[in-house]
């Protein structure tokens, strides 16, 4: 990790309505990073995330994202970075060529690099028998590991990862956070949200949003002393306790 | 004794195209009447497959099975009058209100919410103050109570509940088996599946399933207790780097991040801690080990790789 900020959101506010989704959100990420944004369901992760990503412009408030203006550069900035879901990642009816040739066009790759880094991602993942595989037959540990290759095709500075392992096996789920190792030891940021508790002591830094607000940023290390307690699913429920947002 | 549901050599397969995909294979296994019983395991390991073939609404290609005593074939008329379903995906109807759901599915029973408040009200009362709103427009949270309240309604004999808890916050989840537990209380046999593994330790009994195969069922206690080797929990300053120096290591069984520490298994089961502590303490200027107890989560992953 650098002292490379490429993350920088400065009270990041969005209201629908009179309901007020994400409340002046402030806080940096830095180059090489892998950034934990936790929350309870219903408090603001997914609308906040939709931000940084280019997706859904601000009520108030301004962000830099991998070194553009969430105002005047979401374009840019979608091309700078990677994102994968667990709901959505890749196209269930292509092979798994065709979905690294369709996201690779997308992002401008040119035929030849294309070509290379089907190469390279299936060798690396030890899928070669599988390139016209349809993507449906995988397991949906597999499908994941192709998605995170997929986003980081185009070599992003910040990698969005939207609960990457939801109901993956215990063993390829800690394969996955081994390339999420990878991808931040190569200078890659990794924004990531999990309800895996285990999985936000790998995280540099978390952060819990409560009812649209950052109510606790640090290492996992301070948050627990901080907060008196043994493990990250500790600190989590003391705070996700604390909401009173009404997701009955 | 009768049991609540007896699974007997259930397999099942589907095609598609020049493909034949094996969903379950000779499954069995038992849930006592009044148990909270746990499948747990990733996707594609059969869990919904398995239910959709006890509730009725797909054949087995071959083996028997019995829910509250009844044949799934010849009795699923009476199958479906005592058992509650709820479905992983949310299957009411988005355009009636959180009142009308319910009062649909008392209808097909022939009962009603008031013949049955008691029991449905721990979870209902707590979606009752929206109950003109439409159930489309329901947090997530609150359509998994409102399809709970569904599935109870007729005073079930045995539930069925598909993946409740996937992709809910750590307090939710909490709450949401506080729940069954009071449901295995008034009487109910459970009949539950989960892909997080720290749930198996709230169940009664659990079958660990993985590729249509059980892997093996047991009590929390005795799954933990079958993890055969010593089990080390390690922790140092850059937790990255000292898993790559352990896996290197000639001794090192297995190694796998678990949060904060990584769980460590060594090839030699007798060796002492001194001897342990002499080949790791080197690895890391901040190291600490300490021998542990196995969760659920080691012995599924010990019968993954077996």
């Amino acid at each position: 990790m650098t002292g490379e900020i490429v993350i920088s959101a400065r009270d990041l506010t969005k209201r629908f309505g009179d309901f007020t989704a994400v409340k002046a959100i402030t806080f940096d990420v830095m180059r090489g990073e892998i950034f934990g944004f936790l929350g309870a369901n219903g408090a603001g992760k997914t609308t906040a995330m939709r931000m940084l990503c280019g997706l859904s412009l601000p009520t108030s408030g301004t962000a830099q994202i991998a070194g553009f203006d969430l105002a005047t550069g979401s374009e840019r900035i979608k091309q700078n970075i990677g994102y994968m879901s667990q709901k959505f990642s890749l196209y269930d009816d292509l092979t798994i060529t065709e979905n690294i040739r369709f996201y690779g066009g997308i992002y401008g790759l040119t035929d030849k690099e294309i070509k290379d880094k089907t190469r390279q991602m299936l060798g690396t993942l030890h899928l070669e028998d599988q390139a016209k595989t349809i993507t449906k037959a995988l397991p949906l540990g597999w499908k994941q590991k192709v998605a995170f290759s997929v986003a980081m095709l185009h070599q992003p500075r910040i990698v969005f990862l939207d609960e990457p392992t939801g109901g993956v096996d215990p063993v390829t789920r800690r394969e996955f956070w081994t390339m999420i190792y990878e991808a931040a030891n190569s200078g890659t940021t990794v924004f990531v949200t999990t309800h895996y508790m285990d999985e936000a002591e790998y995280c540099d830094r978390v952060s819990i949003m409560v009812d649209g607000s950052i109510e606790a940023l640090d290492t996992p290390l301070k948050l627990k002393e901080q907060f008196e307690s043994s493990s990250m699913e500790n600190v989590f429920i003391q705070l996700a306790r604390k909401a009173t947002r009404s997701n009955a | 004794m009768t049991s609540a549901i007896q699974v007997d050599q259930v397999s099942k397969s589907f095609v598609s195209g020049k493909e034949k995909f094996t969903a379950l294979k000779e499954i069995t296994l038992s849930v006592g009447k009044g148990e909270l019983f746990g499948l747990v395991g990733p996707d594609g390991a059969g869990k919904t497959t398995l239910f959709r073939i006890l509730t009725t609404l797909m054949y087995a290609d071959s083996g028997f099975a019995t829910v509250d005593g009844f044949d799934i074939v010849r009795d699923f008329k009476e199958i479906r009058k005592r058992v509650g379903y709820m479905p992983g995906k949310f299957s009411l109807y988005p355009d009636l209100s959180v009142a009308e759901n319910l009062a649909f599915f008392a209808t097909l029973f022939d009962t009603s919410l008031r013949e049955n408040y008691d029991l449905v009200k721990p979870i209902y009362q707590q979606i009752e103050p929206f109950e003109k709103r439409k159930a489309g427009a329901l947090s997530g949270g609150m359509k998994q109570k409102l399809a709970l309240s569904c599935a109870l309604i007729h005073r079930p004999s045995v539930l069925f509940l598909d993946e409740p808890t996937t992709g809910v916050d750590a307090v939710s989840r909490k709450e949401f088996w506080e729940l069954l537990r009071g449901l295995q209380d008034a009487g109910i046999s459970i009949l539950v599946s989960t892909p997080y593994m720290d749930e198996a330790s709230l169940c009664d009994r659990v079958a660990l399933m993985q590729e249509g195969r059980v892997m093996g069922i047991n009590t929390p206690e005795g799954i933990r207790a079958n993890f055969a080797m010593p089990l080390y929990a390690v922790r140092g300053k850059n937790m990255y780097r000292l898993m790559q120096q352990l896996l290197k290591l000639e001794a090192v069984e297995s190694c796998h991040p678990f949060g904060q520490h990584h769980h460590v298994v060594f090839r030699n089961s007798s060796m002492s801690m001194e001897e342990i502590r002499k080949m790791v303490i080197p690895l890391d200027d901040d190291m600490e080990i300490s021998r542990i107890e196995p969760t659920i989560e080691d012995s599924f992953m010990a019968l993954m790789n077996q």
